[in-house]
């Protein structure tokens, strides 16, 4: 039923993200699909990584190591924007359309007040994406 | 978090560029909480201290007004008049260094590594450091300042007690010389906002974009100090930096958007406004404003806090929608407004006229800049210390702000690049500016013996100057409309610098908090606005012009050295 299944990751905070990791690995034997993990960081040094190279690399070796534990096919793809506090929607989107996706599997904070003002990054991928998505929550 | 980041070596980045090996993990000194519904990302102590300390001086400066005022003013004018050697030495050598970087072959190193490709296409970018670095500017000195200098070059020298010269007229002045003292006043004009301003921020942009892109340490201030100070900076040299450096760019910030609500409101009280000024019933949306020294009516608050409320909101929106969508776009849409305006004067202005006096004026530039940059022995004392002194802290204290603004958006580009970009085009572009705009003015006094503008007040000028060519009303509303968004983008580019600074260089900061500084430099430019203060806390940051400047001898020192271990392209 799904041949590529997209997971964005924030390698700054993986503890909150082992759910999703879990659900799209699980999803991705069911079907026998691929897994892309997609990151988003901007060029300027970050927590993450130093660089954009280093940070292609951070991601490359997260991908290897969930194609080893879980048995899995897995790619990586590390997306470079100028505002990441802002982009990330939008460069998921576009990250979304770019791979090929045909389901998203990400994590999502708990709703609040503040999401009606302010949608959460789940929220507007599950509008927006022209492919399934399946939020999970943290 | 740190335990995720480290066990791993560091790969090379896009092509060579020399690392800086450090124990420090960006964002470890860092609280990442949850307030209710916002997340929190801050640099433990920076964010507080400087919190904390602008609310300080607010409080200072509203309970004492008269002490806040005098402890402030006096430190300026010392400052001013004590270190304008200091001043102008130090502004020569930014201009000398970076004029050398553009010629030695270390100009090839390419910010963010040897392949690095540019982040934002030459409009974009050159837009968004104009907007940042000194549009507002532009608009209140276009006119006023060839002016003054004009004004006072013509009145020629006066001699007081002790054989010293108490006129403000720069170098020998000119006196009833009219075609000499329009030269000099270009002259200087262009002196104070052509090379060495934009060397200063070069400086600061090229050192942090160079210890950030190449060298991976944290996009903040403190990062450019690392050769001199290791890992010092990392401690409480490092926090004194950053506290000093958010300090400056929030008064300095909340203090110019205080005079500039004060300039778009006498602009649209004089434009729009019903009564008579004097009579002093002149108002504006039913509210009675004037500028006093017109029409005798005592500024009402009520226009101004209406109008920070707008700007303010306006760059919230902006920063919420980012880099991207908000910044850039609004930078772009000044700049193109600020090009048509530009472009009319010039045609109606005379292009022949104004095309000649642009290299009469580049010229008479040149043959000055000598005996006008001289730090030492200076006759002009008023015009050295009350004018370039006072400009170069100003720029100055300003560094900080627009420097990591401009090194944002700069990644990509080469050293070269880099320096002719933010030197070189940036003056050439200021040079048409004031030749159009100065220079249409001052043709009004010397050849149609039109007085409006020379005598306006400083805020009214350039539409006194622009109420003598035809369509004034259209113009004028686009003047108004320049001024309100030219605030619009440096507030919304201090607050995204504030926001990086304050979170130990962190770019993705949770959004709520760019929010919160947004909003906050607002909410203190009111209250100074209305308890008074506006004054006195400008000349503070003025004061902190002085510990900038050694900051910034010491970042060339730090630059070359980070130069020189990187490979050239």
């Amino acid at each position: 039923m799904f041949r590529k299944i997209m997971t964005p990751v924030d390698l700054g905070h993986l503890g909150d993200l082992q759910k999703a990791l879990q659900v799209s690995a699980d999803l991705a034997r069911h079907y026998d699909a691929e897994v892309v993990y997609v990151g988003v960081s901007a060029a300027a040094p970050s927590a993450t990584a130093h660089n954009p190279a280093e940070f292609k690399a951070k991601l490359t070796a997260l991908a290897n190591e969930q194609a080893q534990t879980h048995g899995i096919k897995t790619s990586a793809d590390p997306v470079a924007c100028h505002d990441p506090a802002k982009d990330v929607d939008d460069a998921l989107l576009k990250a979304s359309r770019d791979t090929g996706a045909d389901l998203v599997v990400m994590a999502s904070h708990m709703p609040s007040v503040l999401d009606y003002i302010w949608p959460s990054n789940g929220g507007k991928i599950a509008e927006h994406a022209k492919c399934s998505v399946m939020v999970v929550r943290g | 978090m740190a335990e995720e980041t480290t066990n791993q070596g560091i790969p090379e980045p896009e092509g060579h560029s020399d690392l800086i090996e450090t124990d420090y993990e960006i964002g470890q000194d860092n609280i990442e909480a949850k307030i209710g519904p916002f997340g929190l990302d801050i640099h433990n102590p920076v964010f507080l201290i400087s919190g904390l300390s602008v609310v300080l001086f607010v409080f200072y400066s509203l309970a004492l007004p008269e002490q806040a005022a005098s402890a402030f003013e006096t430190a300026k004018s010392y400052v001013i008049t004590t270190f304008d050697f200091f001043f102008l030495s130090a502004a020569n050598i930014f201009v000398l260094f970076c004029l050398l970087l553009i010629v030695t072959p270390y100009g090839s190193v390419r910010l963010g590594g040897a392949d690095a490709k540019p982040d934002y296409g030459y409009i974009g970018w050159f837009a968004m450091l104009f907007a940042a670095g000194m549009g507002i500017g532009l608009l209140f000195f276009g006119v006023s300042e060839p002016m003054s200098h004009f004004s006072s070059s013509l009145a020629g020298t006066s001699v007081g007690e002790g054989g010293v010269r108490t006129d403000w007229a720069p170098a020998g002045a000119a006196g009833g010389d009219e075609a000499a003292a329009q030269r000099l006043g270009m002259a200087a004009t262009i002196f104070h906002w052509g090379l060495h301003p934009w060397a200063i921020y070069a400086v600061v942009a090229l050192a942090l974009a160079l210890f950030s892109y190449n060298k991976g340490l944290p996009l903040t201030l403190r990062s450019a100090f690392y050769p001199i100070f290791g890992d010092r900076v990392w401690g409480w040299t490092g926090h004194i930096i950053d506290t000093l450096a958010v300090f400056a760019t929030l008064f300095g910030l909340a203090t110019s958007l205080g005079f500039g609500a004060e300039q778009a409101a006498s602009g649209l009280t004089f434009l729009f406004g019903s009564g008579d000024a004097a009579e002093g019933t002149r108002s504006f949306l039913g509210i009675t404003y004037g500028n006093s020294d017109e029409s005798g009516v005592a500024n009402n608050p009520a226009l101004l806090v209406l109008l920070i409320t707008g700007i303010t909101a306006i760059a919230l929106v902006s920063v919420v929608r980012g880099l991207d969508g908000g910044v850039k776009v609004l930078s772009e849409i000044n700049m193109g407004l600020a090009a048509l305006l530009l472009l009319f004067v010039f045609f109606v202005g005379g292009p022949i006229f104004l095309i000649t006096l642009f290299f009469d004026s580049l010229a008479a530039y040149f043959q000055n800049i000598f005996a006008l940059s001289n730090p030492f022995g200076r006759e002009d004392v008023n015009f050295s210390q009350g004018w370039t002194s006072f400009y170069w802290a100003w720029w100055i204290s300003w560094s900080p702000f627009v420097g990591m603004f401009i090194a944002r958006v700069s990644r990509g580009r080469t050293v070269r690049e880099f320096v002719i970009c933010v030197l070189l085009i940036p003056t050439l572009v200021c040079v048409l500016w004031m030749t159009v705009f100065g220079g249409t003015a001052l043709n009004q006094v010397v050849a149609e013996g039109y007085e409006g503008a020379k005598n306006a007040a400083l805020e009214l000028k350039l539409f006194y100057m622009l109420s003598q060519l035809p369509l004034a009303t259209i113009t004028s509303v686009v003047g108004i409309i320049l001024v309100v968004v030219f605030f619009v983008t440096s507030s919304d580019s201090g607050s995204l610098v504030i926001d990086t600074i304050t979170a130990g260089g962190k770019v993705d900061a949770p959004v709520s908090q760019r929010v919160f500084w947004c909003v906050f430099e607002g909410a203190v430019a009111i209250v100074l606005l209305i308890g008074g203060g506006l004054a006195s806390l400008q000349a503070a940051v003025i004061a902190t012009g002085l510990p900038f400047t050694l900051v910034l001898l010491l970042m060339c020192f730090a630059i070359w050295k980070g130069l020189v271990s990187e490979r050239r392209a």
